[in-house]
């Protein structure tokens, strides 16, 4: 279909490019830009006046729960609430049940995402057999499968032995290596950050430390090996601390932290809010100001939503025994505004640590608004602002402690290779 | 955040679950009532009608002999009617959740939930989902709070000293896996203790308990002299296996309270401990024994202390 997209603000945040222009697209791809191809007829015409029309966002971590949780959430009711939150291109951890570590289960999962026709799908495979840290998957069979790094979702790797031997291997092809740094040992037992929050509740606790000692295992063990490494999930300042050194010293490191962790910290527990149960643990306001001072210099290059549907009866427990996680794939976008207006960072800025660097992490291509390119695109009414309840959530997990915020953002359209896959009223 | 979730519109008292946040005045308000129900065990007809016709369920998930048998006492000297359950070992194994049971028991018009739970925040979440309908006491949950044993040992404090405004207090032992500490804690800075202590080995002691308005020791020595309370926590077993402590020994050692060591406190220091005491490994016996201990008036008073906290929670 040939879409005339009018009026709006064009934002590419690859380019730099911020300015109104229309755009006219054809055969699925991107035909122009300000001015329409010779003799384009739009057979639709979006009035864009008023929105932002960005790339379709880039999701570094969305759990899709197939297979084997399908009682949680369905490749479709996720799918569906990642169009609806403008993403378009998303990464999936291989935290399944089987993990994904054979490439049979690769195929399946992207061709079931594929006959969706909605966001594209791109799994991580895993790096050791079922994420038990012990032997090595099928790392060159799995990324002829699909898979576009490899990652042990949050299972840490207790054995620095295998850990060594693993980003050896995947380096050996270029394969990049996805990892959460948390040491198991250290973390045992804990269920938020060991800090005054944890202490005064009587919440056993995660110190900081277990993020750090495990981030310089893995910086080190992948400058020895030439592994190109992506840490996930960062929460602490001395990880950021760590990672900003490392990028000065040259390091190919690159980093993301979930949006939760941008806007929450200990306190928000409250008096035991399970939705504050996350992986890893809301940490100190410290740590929280760190994060976004690392967003806004460039250390962090990516918000990602961690995306984790859960049903409600796991949360309603006491807080050590409910499961962590948050849905949020929803609420990428939001949270990457709210981040922006309040730390006064430029839309364009703010809008690439969701588009442009989560797709060039990913190595795909995606994240970017150019002639010719597939015309994956996000429009949205940046002013409005939507309470999030759970009745506004198109993601089989209501679980997030955003439940009642008021939020900006309302995406209004989203295109994937040129057709409209989501729309919503003004 | 919302409301303090133990207190009503009207700021009274609709659930004990911690003692952190709770105003000077209502803690005052438990102790005076306690303080009048202390008689009512020397009378003949040891009953008062103040709960009858209600009916208290006592919720152990966790098991306790003691602290059962305190509030079933406190209860049933109020006229209530006491149904027990001891839920380790019953519906939660066959997979009924914390709310189901709830539910079901609020359906057999419960107008009391006495709870012991492992996990911190457990009574909370009973107290959210219960509503205005009934009152929740926590009787211990997790690390969190024992609110009821820190009214107790406040009373105690009280009883002996009369007055908090000076005294030194210090709290010696396992304060990491300490509910105990937290709440007496909680308790004595808002009655306004100028001096709380924590004493014990550093794997013992929580991040930041500093926090709590405490002062940190890690010599028993230094941390007891001139006490004029000293309250040994119990030390568990299962603290000895891993990476915590090495022995019994070398703990009764470094922070055990013997006649020795007590002598460093005032000369008319009190000794508290909330029980089950392990003798020989964090006090000796001839100190919980001895004229300086206090120990079972503890006891005495708690039932007390837990009939005040009962009759509040049913009069608001």
């Amino acid at each position: 279909m040939r879409i005339h997209i009018k009026g709006g603000r064009l934002i590419d945040p690859a380019s730099g490019r911020d300015e109104h222009e229309d755009l006219y697209i054809a055969g699925g791809e991107i035909a122009a830009i300000a001015r329409a191809p010779e003799g384009f007829h739009a057979e639709r015409t979006i009035d864009a006046k008023g929105l932002v029309v960005c790339p379709g966002l880039v999701d570094l971590s969305v759990r899709l729960r197939e297979p084997g949780y399908e009682y949680r959430a369905t490749l479709e009711s996720e799918m569906q609430a990642a169009v609806a939150g403008g993403v378009t291109s998303l990464a999936c951890p291989p935290d399944t049940d089987p993990p994904l570590d054979e490439p049979g289960l690769v195929e399946m999962l992207k061709s079931r995402a594929k006959s969706l026709n909605l966001a594209r799908v791109y799994p991580l495979g895993a790096l050791t057999a079922e994420l038990k840290g012990e032997r090595l998957a099928e790392m060159a069979e799995l990324t002829d499968a699909g898979c576009v790094g490899f990652s042990q979702a949050d299972m840490p790797i207790a054995d620095t032995q295998v850990l060594w031997r693993a980003m050896q291997y995947a380096s050996t092809f270029g394969f990049p290596v996805w990892l959460r740094p948390q040491d198991g040992f250290l973390a045992q037992g804990g269920v938020a950050h060991d800090g005054d929050v944890a202490t005064r509740m009587g919440l056993p606790g995660i110190p900081a430390f277990a993020e750090t000692v495990a981030l310089a295992t893995m910086l080190q063990l992948a400058r020895a090996t030439n592994t190109r490494l992506h840490v996930c999930r960062l929460s602490t300042a001395e990880a950021v601390a760590m990672i900003r050194r490392a990028k000065q010293e040259g390091q190919d490191v690159t980093c993301d932290v979930g949006a939760h962790h941008v806007h929450l910290c200990e306190v928000d527990i409250g008096y035991f809010d399970s939705h504050c149960h996350l992986v890893p643990p809301l940490r100190s306001q410290r740590d929280r100001d760190a994060l976004r001072a690392g967003l806004a210099d460039g250390t962090i290059d990516a918000i990602c939503s961690d995306h984790t549907p859960l049903d409600e009866d796991v949360k309603r427990m006491p807080f050590g025994e409910s499961e962590p996680g948050a849905t949020g794939v929803e609420l990428l976008l939001p949270l990457a505004l709210k981040w922006a207006m309040e730390a006064a960072v430029p839309l364009a800025r703010a809008l690439g640590a969701v588009t442009s660097r989560p797709a060039s992490i990913m190595q795909v291509e995606a994240g970017a608004i150019r002639v010719g390119a597939a015309a994956d695109l996000c429009v949205f009414d940046p002013d409005a602002h939507l309470r999030i309840t759970p009745e506004s959530l198109r993601s089989q997990g209501k679980n997030t402690p955003f439940i009642g915020y008021e939020l900006p953002g309302h995406v209004r359209y989203t295109l994937v290779s040129g057709q409209v896959v989501y729309e919503s009223v003004g | 955040m919302p409301r303090n979730p133990q207190l009503n519109e009207k700021g009274a008292l609709q659930h004990l679950l911690t003692i952190e946040g709770l105003p000077r005045e209502i803690l005052t308000h438990i102790l005076d009532t306690a303080a009048s129900f202390i008689n009512v065990a020397e009378r003949d007809v040891k009953k008062v009608p103040l709960l009858r016709g209600k009916s208290v369920f006592n919720l152990f998930f966790e098991a306790s002999t003691r602290t059962r048998t305190t509030f079933e006492i406190a209860a049933k000297r109020l006229s209530a009617d006491v149904i027990n359950l001891n839920i380790a070992t019953s519906s939660q194994t066959k997979g009924e959740t914390l709310l189901d049971t709830i539910d079901n028991l609020s359906a057999m018009h419960a107008d009391m939930f006495v709870v012991r739970h492992a996990t911190s925040g457990a009574p909370h979440l009973i107290a959210q989902h219960v509503g205005s309908h009934a009152h929740v006491v926590n009787a211990g949950d997790g690390r969190h709070a024992h609110p009821t044993q820190g009214l107790l040992d406040a009373y105690t404090i009280r009883h002996y000293k009369r007055d908090f405004t000076r005294l030194a207090v210090a709290i010696v032992g396992d304060v990491l896996h300490s509910r105990v500490a937290r709440s007496l804690i909680h308790a004595l800075t808002t009655l306004g203790a100028p001096e709380v202590r924590v004493v014990g080995p550093k794997t013992l002691l929580p991040t930041g308990v500093e926090q709590l308005g405490v002062r940190v020791f890690n010599d028993m020595r230094a941390g007891i002299r001139d006490c004029d309370v000293i309250v040994m926590l119990r030390v568990q077993n299962e603290r000895m296996t891993g990476a915590l402590l090495p022995s019994e020994q070398e703990f009764f050692k470094s922070f055990g309270l013997t006649p020795e060591r007590l002598a460093l406190a005032k000369r008319d220091a009190i000794v508290m401990h909330p029980g089950p005491m392990n003798r020989g490994v964090e006090i000796d016996s001839s100190v919980a024994d001895g004229t300086q201990s206090v120990i079972l008036s503890q006891v005495t008073f708690g039932i007390a202390v837990r009939m005040a906290v009962m009759s509040i929670l049913a009069g608001s």
